[in-house]
């Protein structure tokens, strides 16, 4: 296909004029700097009132469909796959498989780490097929840590625990031999 | 429905920082496509804007706040927001707008102006995640990708190095792009394997930058396209978009189950069943490198798992078989979220109508395809575009 047309006339700079880093922090690009306050309490909800509840009892629990027949993890009050409320509570185990996992060294605000923190999913056995929650993995290392690892949560004591996620500390592995 | 055509098409440089405000910006992207389509702003009928969260601007409503500069003045004005879907979504929205008969000329205007959340646009990213189940995890964006990509990477026994050609190949492609904000001509597949540990396997230069930018399209119905006596029009074949559950830890990250189906929409409208035969090249969405294998599939440019060895083998390349991203994408011309409407839809138009200059593909073209994703992690935009 030949060209007719041009998508910018010869000679023309592409609209934009770039601020460098040193102009930002130096203050000589004049600027307005503010800084929101926002605070938020979240209700947490039928379905995940119960799973955390669960959780200070250090157990997991998920939502059965009868329709589709799946074990739903994270719970949920309807399925949306049928969507149609789901019908009862059952609890799943406190073990699984890991799906996908990262080593990240990076913490929330991209800042750089050293020690390195694992993540990933682990789907939790009970529930159906590759159901399950993100979380961290601990007593691994970079080279140890795989998908397909078997792996358990390490609860914190009773008296620790909130009514969070981070009830658990983390899924370590299972070792060889004793699922 | 009706016959709905692109006549012309406008971004500005995307790059970390940009001196315009948000309105400046949109301003200089719609003028240029209005003078590219040799349009006045009196000649339309409607504007579509897109653009991702308000928190990056810090200005809620901010689709009212830089409407002004989309020349949404005294005009029917929509703002669309599917996260990074937005910047194909965008487009779509002005198409049914023409499609439907509402409209005969209708602008459509993304823009992202990143940089004003300081010091960096990740400590709004972490307002995505589900505050009971993930939140408490103080979890980085960059997480997600990580775990998506060692998901795809395992399940085919996809070598590093064979995503590393991706972000080489686009950031090469983006040196022939004025917009570019990290062209790089003489970039290897081992600076992007030696380059930092973000998240493994996610290393630096696998990732696009946040970028500050705005793009804009014109779109017009075939009577308008007749009566203006437009010379390359560039037609809208076929459009599609789906959402998967936001359970995201419920399903298998290896395949974008959600933009197969909404290509399986797409292709239907535009009466493709062989993509890879019909289809001359595509723009990937490319955030990440390994981004670009994923839609491919998605796409169903090629079966599950076949990316890696089409890029291997240079079929991707601008002057390969099926050349993807020969804008220089996402990863090479920068990552102002909606505003890479611009090279996406953008460089569709561009190819389809002969006018990518440097950029243009050396092969006779007819039909291109591309697609954005965002939400969390479960949304894809298609739109399949004919000469």
């Amino acid at each position: 296909m030949k060209a007719k047309v041009r998508a910018k006339p010869k000679g023309v700079a592409w609209a934009g004029e770039e601020l460098s880093q040193k102009q930002i922090d130096r203050g000589s690009a004049l600027q307005t700097r503010y800084r929101p306050e926002a605070k938020y309490s979240w209700a947490a909800g039928q379905a995940m009132s119960r799973f955390l509840e669960e959780l200070q009892n250090g157990k997991l629990i998920a939502r059965k469909c009868h329709a589709c027949q799946r074990t739903l993890f994270p719970p949920r009050m309807f399925c949306e796959q049928c969507y149609r409320p789901t019908d009862e509570w059952v609890y799943v185990k406190d073990s699984g498989t890991i799906e996908t996992f990262s080593v990240s060294y990076l913490d929330k605000d991209a800042k750089r780490i050293t020690e390195p923190i694992f993540v990933g999913v682990v789907s939790v056995d009970g529930a159906s097929p590759q159901m399950g929650m993100m979380h961290y993995f601990g007593e691994v290392t970079k080279e140890t840590i795989r998908i397909g690892m078997k792996v358990k949560a390490v609860w914190k004591p009773p008296p620790e625990r909130t009514g969070s996620v981070l009830d658990i500390r983390y899924w370590k592995p299972i070792p060889e031999g004793r699922r | 429905m009706r016959k709905v055509a692109c006549i012309g098409a406008g971004m500005t440089l995307f790059r970390r920082r940009l001196k315009e405000t948000p309105k400046e910006l949109c301003w200089e992207a719609t003028r240029m496509a209005l003078d590219s389509a040799k349009l006045e702003m009196k000649d339309v009928d409607a504007v579509v804007t897109g653009s991702a969260p308000d928190a990056f601007d810090g200005v809620h409503q901010k689709g009212e706040y830089y409407a002004d500069g989309c020349g949404g003045f005294r005009k029917p004005i929509t703002r669309v927001f599917t996260g990074g879907g937005t910047a194909v979504f965008s487009p779509i929205a002005a198409w049914w707008h023409v499609a439907s008969g509402l409209a005969d000329i209708v602008l459509v205007v993304n823009e992202e102006k990143m940089s004003s959340c300081y010091p960096h646009p990740q400590s709004v990213f972490a307002h995505i995640w589900d505050p009971i189940l993930d939140r408490p995890l103080q979890p980085n964006l960059v997480w997600i990708f990580a775990m998506e990509m060692n998901r795809y990477m395992t399940v085919h026994k996809i070598k590093k190095e064979d995503i590393a050609r991706v972000a080489v190949k686009n950031k090469r492609n983006a040196v022939a792009h004025p917009a570019a904000q990290l062209a790089d001509a003489k970039i290897t597949v081992e600076d992007v394997l030696n380059s930092e540990m973000m998240a493994w396997p996610v290393q630096r230069l696998d990732i696009s930058p946040p970028s500050d930018g705005a793009s804009a399209l014109v779109l017009a119905s075939a009577d308008a396209v007749k009566r203006l006596h437009v010379e390359s029009p560039v037609w809208f074949d076929g459009v599609g978009w789906c959402i998967d559950s936001t359970m995201w830890t419920d399903r298998d990250l290896y395949f974008p189950e959600y933009l197969a189906r909404a290509s399986q929409m797409a292709y239907k409208q535009a009466r493709i069943d062989q993509p890879r035969k019909q289809i001359d090249f595509a723009e990937p969405y490319d955030p990440f490198d390994y981004k670009e294998l994923h839609h491919m599939e998605g796409l169903l440019l090629c079966n599950k798992g076949e990316a890696p060895k089409l890029t291997r083998e240079g079929v991707t390349q601008r002057d390969g078989d099926l050349p993807t991203c020969p804008s220089g994408g996402l990863l090479g011309i920068g990552n102002p979220i909606a505003a890479t409407m611009g090279i996406k839809v953008g460089e569709l138009y561009w190819q389809l109508s002969g006018q990518a200059g440097k950029r243009q593909i050396p092969k006779e073209i007819h039909t291109g395809v591309t697609n954005a994703w965002g939400d969390l992690m479960q949304f894809s935009s298609v739109v399949v575009m004919r000469a």
